[in-house]
Parts: C-alpha cells; structure tokens; sequence
C-alpha cells in the first residue's frame, strides 16, 4: 500500500549490519535456515541450460528423449516430437483448458509448462487417462453426447478423471464448480456435466 | 517466445545467485500459468528464467519457532495450501482459493506466484507497458476494468492478486529474500505492494534479485477467535478475474467485534486496506445495517475512471457481503 515517493529501491535498508529487518525476520530466518537442512546435493544446480538440450520426459509410463530448447512448453513436445496430439493448444496463457494433461497426478496445463520444468515428473497425457476405469469417461461422454467439434473434450476428459479421483462422489454443484477450469466454445457444458453425474452415479468405475 | 537460459536450482542461495540485479534481465519462474503466456507474448523478454519451485526453502509449512505465527513456503502450491490441516481457521485463505474455481490453477499456482502475478491490464499485457503510456492509453481508452482507487498518478492497472486481499486481511507478514540469503526483510503482506510511479518500478517492492520466500500468518488464537470472509463479485463461473473483491478478518467477543480489517481487491493498483470501513465495525455486533454503512464507507472516496464507475458499486457489495460472511449472517459467493 506504499505510494513510492522516490525512483530509490525501496529495499534500500538492507546493509550488511542490518539484514534482518522488520518483527519476526530472526524467526523466519531460523525457519529457512532449518528447512530442507539435510545436505542434498543440487539435482539441477546451479547448472544454467542454454541453447538445445536432449532431456528424457516420463510420459505414460515410458521414458522419451525430446530435444528441447528452455523455452520449449511440453505442449509443443507432447504434439510435435511425441505425436500424443490429444492435448490441444488452444489459449496461450491456458485459460481454456484444453491442455491439460496430469503432471505427477495433478491436472496442469502442458501450454503453460516449460519441458525442462517436468524432467523429473510423470506425466500422463489424455491417450493414458482415458484408458483409465476401462475407458469410462469417454465413454460417458459418448454415451451423453457431451461434445460437438471435440476440441475441448480431451482436456475436459483428463480434468474430469483428476476431479472424480478426488471427489468420487460430487455433487451436482461440485462438479459445476469443479470443473470450471475448461472451456467449451461449442457450449456443451450441459452434456458435460451429466456425463459426470452418470459417471458419479455409477460408483467405483466411474 | 524469444529465447533464455534456464535454471532449477534445488537451494534459495543458488536461487539468489542466479538472479540478476538489472531489472527484466532475469525473471523468475513458479508454476507458469502467468509467466510463460507473458514469455510468449514477449511482454517480457528477460535473458534467463529461474524456476524457484523445487527451492527446498520455499516449501511446506512450518511453526515459527517461539510460536505464534506459520510460515507457508512461496514454492507450495494453492491446493497444498487448500488441504492443510494448520491452515483449516484461515477461511478467508480457503474462500479465495476455492473462489479461483479451477483444478488447474489451483494444482499449478504457486502462493509466490499468486501474490506476484502481474496485472491483467489489457494496455500492459499487449505490450504498452505497465503504465500504458504514462497513464494515458487507460485514461483516454477503455478503462472499464481498471482501478476505481488511487489513480490519478501514470498506475492505473488493478492488483491482480486474488489471494491477496485475504492474507492481508488476516494480517500475513510477507518474508522477503536477497540479493543474499542473509538479506532478509518481514513486511505486512499489504506493504509488499506499490503503486509504480514510473516505468522502472513494478507493482511489488521486490527488487530484481530479490525473492518472496515466506508468508508469515499470525497462529489462530483460541482465546481471540478470528472469523474471517471473502467474496469476488464475477462476470461468470469460468477462469476470469473478478469485477470487484473484498475479504475481512473480524475478532468477534460475546458478539461485539473488537478488531476488524477490511481489504479491497481489484480496485486499485495495491489491495486497499479500507481502515475507515474497518473502524466503522469495532464496537459494535454486525449486523445487515453496520455491514451496509462499513461497505458505503469502504468505497466512499472512490475516484473512478471515465468508464469504470461501475465498479464502485460492486467494490461496496463486496465488501457488505465479506463482512456478512464473515459474521455468519450470509453465505454466497464463489467459494461454495
Ligand atoms: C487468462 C488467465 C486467466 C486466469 N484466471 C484464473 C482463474 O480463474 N483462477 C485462477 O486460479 N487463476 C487464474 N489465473 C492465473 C493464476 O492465478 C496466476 O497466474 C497464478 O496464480 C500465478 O501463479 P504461478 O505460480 O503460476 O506463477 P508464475 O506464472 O510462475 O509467476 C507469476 C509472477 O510471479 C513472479 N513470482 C513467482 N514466484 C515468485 C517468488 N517466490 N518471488 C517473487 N516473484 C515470484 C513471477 O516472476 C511472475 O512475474 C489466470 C491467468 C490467466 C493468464
Ligand atoms: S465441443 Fe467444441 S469446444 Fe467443446
């Protein structure tokens, strides 16, 4: 809430006699100083990648070579060096959903994720989560017509799997809630959602 | 995307190490759901990215030793925080985070990374800058989103955090780190932002080499309980920012509030502590009345733009229903 009266760094204050500053900063520097103490060698270090780089993704269960650059997304991997295409790139900034893909079990979204930041994860992209429960949300969603020109069903399909595995039994308004972070342009949400009802409904398989 | 270089160090002295004092040289990477669509954009062009979230420091969170505050590492992702049994007291938190409506941000945002988010502003994400043109891009273009509060310098953007208005609120202190380990600075979170005077300064006093490694929240006293709310007044249900936000901590005794702290969010350049607003409470058993006059005089000094008038309205009901909610006289919102 500090309106800046000057262009001088505002931190300015930090001298070496002086580097705690503020209540509670010789507390909270104890807490760093004690987390993660145990001696563990830097995985990456310090190292700093720059140009290409051969890097080895854990992707549905296999170990792939990709040939990288830093600012490589594993989107661009997962579509252009994999062939998996059923992630889709759809909003630069991931606000459709559409990539989203699970990152060590976690939906995330593969436009917004730089390859070299997943190295050491596993990632399962829409081609394995769908085998999941013998397929039962594709099937769903066919069962319940829940898509029209299907650029939006992969990403919905993986985030439906990641929301069922953590509330197997939502309610109607959970799922309404849950499953916001995906966008259908062709406005199939009503399909969508009983296709997860019946999903819900269905118990375990599901 | 223009190119970088790219680093994942594993200890906040690498982390320091890494990071350049020249302003836009280097930039700093938590989940990416904001930063690589501004790399793309080539909104920001730095020449190398340090990824923080495997940081060992930057994880988990901790009791403050001699008690009486947690510590919540700046690498921890929004649901980690969501699931955590210490943070269950802190509803404003769980509000805003449920609020954000979306498994996927909530699995890949970072608390640092929340709290640093850059602004939304249309002007500033196609490339006019954060000021847009000292102010007069927004000034004389479409201002409806932008800040009703606090603009009459070139800063006209919103802070974008949506977290923030509710850490504030239940007084969280932000641990500020660099350019060396040893440099380390505890602000009130509300402190941790500014409104930029010029194109040099960013929307945080964070200095380029310098990182948030810690939120600090005063530990739930049981003698002193605090009811805490917020609520985001939205276009819609899908991933978009909010019109107008507001969240309130009310320390609530044999019905009377003894202390109270009300923060505006998407209003102006920083969250807006409403202090007026917040004494308005004190003193007094909350009720549809009190609430109403706290939300009047919460937006009472509002400055709104030539298109944004708006919002004054909607910042006033969202602060009427933080403080209902947080009393336990209404429900509603995003969060349910
Ligand atoms: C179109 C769009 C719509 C969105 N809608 C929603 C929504 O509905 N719900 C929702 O939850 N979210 C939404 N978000 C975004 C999201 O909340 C933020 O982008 C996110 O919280 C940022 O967290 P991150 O960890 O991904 O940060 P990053 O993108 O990695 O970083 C964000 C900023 O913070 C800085 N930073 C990160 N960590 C630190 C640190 N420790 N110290 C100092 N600086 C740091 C980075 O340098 C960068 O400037 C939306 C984003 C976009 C682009
Ligand atoms: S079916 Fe066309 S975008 Fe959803």
């Amino acid at each position: 809430m500090k309106q800046s009266t000057s262009a001088s760094p505002p931190a300015s204050g930090f001298t070496r006699r002086k580097f705690l500053q503020g209540s509670g900063a010789a507390a909270a520097a104890t807490v760093l100083a004690t987390t993660g103490g145990e001696a563990l060698a830097d995985h990456h270090g310090d190292e700093v990648i720059a140009g290409e780089t051969t890097i080895t993704l854990h992707v549905n269960g296999q170990n792939r070579q990709a040939v990288v650059e830093p600012r490589t997304t594993l989107l661009e991997v997962l579509r252009y060096q994999f062939e998996l295409t059923g992630a889709k790139p759809v909003s630069a900034d991931g606000s459709s959903g559409a990539s989203t893909v699970l990152i060590d079990g976690k939906p995330m979204m593969a436009s917004t994720l730089l390859a070299l930041s997943v190295r050491d994860k596993k990632i399962e992209t829409v081609e394995s989560v769908s085998q999941r429960n013998s397929g039962a949300v594709p099937a769903a969603f066919v069962e319940y017509d829940a898509q029209q020109c299907g650029f939006c069903t992969p990403g919905f399909v993986v985030a439906v799997r990641a929301f069922l595995d953590k509330n197997p039994n939502a309610s109607e308004a959970e799922i309404r809630a849950g499953l916001n972070g995906n966008v259908c342009r062709c406005g199939t949400y009503a399909n969508v959602l009983q296709a997860v009802i019946a999903l819900v409904k269905g118990g375990p398989r599901g | 995307m223009n190119n970088f270089a790219y680093a994942q160090p594993r200890r906040l002295e690498s982390l320091l190490a890494l990071l350049s004092p020249t302003p836009g040289e280097t930039e700093v990477l938590a989940g990416g759901t904001d930063l690589v669509g501004l790399l793309r954009e080539r909104v920001l062009t730095p020449e190398r990215v340090v990824n923080v979230c495997d940081v060992e420091e930057l994880q988990g969170v901790h009791e403050v030793p001699e008690g009486g505050a947690l510590a919540l590492g700046a690498a921890m992702r929004l649901d980690e925080l969501h699931e955590h049994p210490l943070l269950e007291s802190y509803t404003a938190l769980h509000q805003a985070i449920c609020g954000l409506r979306s498994l996927q941000y909530q699995a890949q945002s970072t608390l640092g990374g929340e709290l640093c988010r850059r602004p939304r502003c249309w002007y500033f994400r196609a490339g006019h800058g954060l000021l847009a043109d000292g102010g007069r891009l927004i000034r004389e273009g479409d201002n409806r989103y932008h800040a009703i509060f606090d603009n009459a310098g070139p800063a006209k953007f919103v802070s974008a955090s949506r977290l923030a208005p509710a850490l504030i609120a239940l007084d969280a202190r932000a641990v500020l780190v660099g350019p060396e380990p040893e440099y380390l600075s505890v602000v009130p979170l509300e402190e941790l932002y500014q409104t930029p005077i010029d194109e040099s300064q960013r929307e945080t006093i964070l200095q380029p080499n310098q990182v948030l490694a810690q939120i600090l929240l005063p530990q739930a006293d049981a003698s002193a309980a605090v009811a805490s709310a917020a609520y985001e007044v939205r276009h819609g249900e899908g991933p978009d920012d909010p019109l107008a936000a507001a969240a309130v901590s009310l320390q609530i005794e044999s019905g009377v509030v003894r202390q109270a702290k009300l923060v505006l969010g998407q209003v102006a350049p920083t969250p807006r502590v409403a202090d007026t607003a917040s004494r308005l409470l004190v003193g007094h058993a909350v009720d549809q009345l009190r609430a109403e006059a706290a939300g009047r005089a919460a937006v009472a000094d509002a400055t709104p733009l030539s298109r944004n008038e708006y919002k004054v309205q909607l910042a006033e009901v969202a602060a009427t229903r933080a403080i209902l909610k947080a009393a336990g006289l209404a429900t509603g919102g995003f969060d349910e």
